[in-house]
């Protein structure tokens, strides 16, 4: 029964499939994936944008949007229809194209944001035989089309002919080549224990238990460091606090995306919260199980559930550490990236070498954590050096 | 060690966020519509008029000098005398206004008007949800929507109606003082009156026949 509950989506597709001509049913079955991942995606994405103001709000212990709910009448839902007249909003706003811009350019970029994102889901695995493309190479894909944002936002920063947007772009550019490094090298180690890029072969592996406990790749010593390196990049990646420099607006207005306005602008975020999620989706996939149960005993909830849960808790976490940290500066941002993570990613990569060929007993968990253990305090000291954290003195202020 | 402070900094805004759930002091919000705070004596918004007892129409302090009306800086009060008068609270016959006009969308709450008065009729309000759909009509405060009892007013700012409630009972004390004296005067004239005629009554056969006095008084 619950079987049934877990691959009702794929019966479905079956399903609805099997009254074509077997030469149309890829055509049409990929049409109705893609339908899925266009309105599941930007579903959650409306979601969050309300919890995230939700969220920051109770952190700074304000209420937050908690007004709108069913129109014309009196139920409110905590605020959770406020996404829809952001919405109307955003759709309804001019439209203004700076009358210096590259016009094609300025109008292409949020274009060539949102389609690279939108790919990069075609490989990740949702649940149970929910991959829409299953992918030998599912992993490489991923980042090579992950690279095309990157274009995106200096298309838009340059197009739009406006210092802000160049600024934004620019840091964007060095942030995001920055962090591509440790994030691709922290993916490697999962790629060299277990042996493939396809993401659906990587979730399989880790859907395995010994005492109840599942092999996530998380709860090793490799795969946590992988995991903490991973999810920083991502934060980096996806532009959040505490690496929002690209769009700081206390510095640089909106970024990239200052001469952006009505539903441009609104893609423009779409995008990033799209690529947030998906970004994400993967590190579940690579370090958190994908959509396996950490415990046997509730592998009964549909694979499904599990990704969504996953992905929301992490969405949280992002939410609350963009509620915690400050912004950093461009040098510490910097300093972090290439002196921190690359050396930390890469003793992971031998780290990762060593738990494969060791023995499975206790002196591969104790030789792996004693080296990351080290490295990781020797590293941190080196990035707190010299950084006089004490007291700050002011010198003409007082 | 490195990260330290994070997990610190971290650990605030967890007891922020799930503290906010728990405990309502956290929450510094009033939730407009549906609560309010409560206000501080202070406030001030529109001008209204004051009366006294329980009909309003005769119980209007204004007299309709007008002196608000002329020294209002944005002239946003539009008064008519009336043509007869009535007796106000010391029993004097006074003027009253027949129209009196506050346009709120020209007020600027000055309280110049409030100052100058000197009848202690004209007062500063503290409503302030006084949005309408109407901008002309909705906006021009006309004698009966400015009339409010004196109640009102000694609850909504204690102090200041003490105040203005000292100053008219010493008005009135006055006058019934005057009216007193005057009433004790007329006595005494009358009664002097009444001994001159009766001296001069007195005399009358004496003297030669003699005009008669005029009239006492």
């Amino acid at each position: 029964m619950f079987d049934k509950l877990d691959q009702i989506f794929v019966t479905a597709l079956h399903w609805l499939t099997g009254f074509l001509p077997a030469a149309l049913q890829p055509v049409v079955s990929t049409l109705i994936c893609i339908a899925f991942v266009m309105s599941v995606f930007p579903g959650v994405f409306a979601l969050t944008t309300v919890l995230e103001r939700k969220i920051l709000g109770r952190i700074q212990n304000r209420y937050g949007p908690n007004r709108v709910g069913i129109p014309f009448t009196k139920i409110r839902l905590c605020g959770f229809g406020q996404f829809i007249p952001d919405g109307i909003k955003s759709l309804t706003k001019e439209d203004i194209v700076p009358r210096a811009a590259d016009k094609v350019v300025h109008f292409l970029a949020p274009v060539v944001m949102l389609i690279p994102v939108l790919l990069s889901y075609s490989v990740l695995p949702f649940g149970k035989n929910m991959t829409i493309t299953d992918y030998d190479a599912g992993l490489l894909f991923f980042f090579a089309v992950g690279g095309a944002v990157e274009v995106s936002v200096f298309m838009a920063g340059w197009s739009s002919r406006n210092k802000y947007s160049l600024l934004g772009a620019m840091r964007a550019i060095a942030q995001m080549v920055s962090y591509e490094i440790p994030l691709i090298l922290s993916a490697v180690t999962v790629v060299m224990v277990v042996g493939s890029l396809n993401l659906s072969q990587i979730v399989a592996h880790q859907n395995q238990y010994t005492y109840g406990i599942a092999h996530w790749h998380v709860f090793t010593p490799w795969g946590l460091v992988g995991f903490v390196l991973f999810f920083i990049a991502s934060l980096a990646e996806s532009n959040r606090t505490p690496f929002d420099l690209p769009e700081a607006e206390s510095e640089i207005i909106a970024g990239y995306f200052t001469e952006y306005s009505g539903f441009k602008f609104a893609l423009f975020f779409l995008g990033e919260y799209l690529g947030m999620f998906a970004i994400i989706g993967l590190g579940i996939t690579l370090f958190l199980g994908g959509w396996t149960s950490p415990v046997s005993f509730l592998t009964w909830i549909p694979s499904y559930v599990w990704f969504l849960s996953k992905l929301m808790t992490i969405v949280f976490v992002f939410i609350w550490i963009r509620g915690t940290l400050p912004r950093l500066r461009m040098d510490q941002l910097m300093n972090f990236a290439w002196k921190f993570m690359l050396p930390l990613a890469l003793i992971n990569i031998l780290v990762a070498g060593i738990w494969h060929y060791m023995a499975a007993d206790w002196q591969r968990w104790l030789v792996c954590s004693a080296i990351i253990f080290g490295a990781y305090a020797i590293l941190g000291r080196g990035l707190m050096q010299n950084q006089n954290f004490g007291k700050r003195i002011y010198r003409y202020a007082e | 060690m490195l990260g330290e402070q994070i997990i610190k900094g971290m650990a605030v805004t967890a007891r922020n966020f799930f503290g906010s759930y728990v405990s309502k002091e956290r929450l510094t919000t009033v939730q407009y519509p549906e609560e309010h705070l409560a206000q501080k004596e202070n406030t001030r918004q529109f001008p209204f008029l004051v009366y006294d007892g329980d009909d309003w129409e005769k119980g209007l302090r204004c007299v309709a000098c007008q002196i608000c009306e002329k020294e209002c800086p944005p002239k946003c009060i539009y008064i008519v005398k009336s043509k007869d008068k009535k007796p106000d609270y010391k029993g004097q016959p006074q003027l009253y206004p027949a129209t009196f006009d506050i346009d709120i969308s020209v007020c600027m709450s000055c309280q110049i008007c409030v100052e100058v008065c000197p009848f202690e009729s004209i007062k500063m309000d503290t409503k302030f949800e006084l949005s309408t759909a109407d901008r002309f009509g909705g906006l021009l405060l006309t004698k009966d929507k400015l009339a409010k009892p004196n109640s009102y007013y000694q609850e909504m700012h204690p102090h200041d109606a003490a105040d203005s409630d000292a100053v008219i009972a010493a008005e009135k004390a006055k006058a019934e003082a005057k009216a007193k004296a005057a009433a004790e005067a007329k006595v005494k004239a009358d009664a002097e009156a009444k001994a001159k005629a009766a001296a001069a009554a007195a005399a009358a056969p004496i003297a030669a026949p003699a005009p008669t006095p005029p009239p006492a008084k």
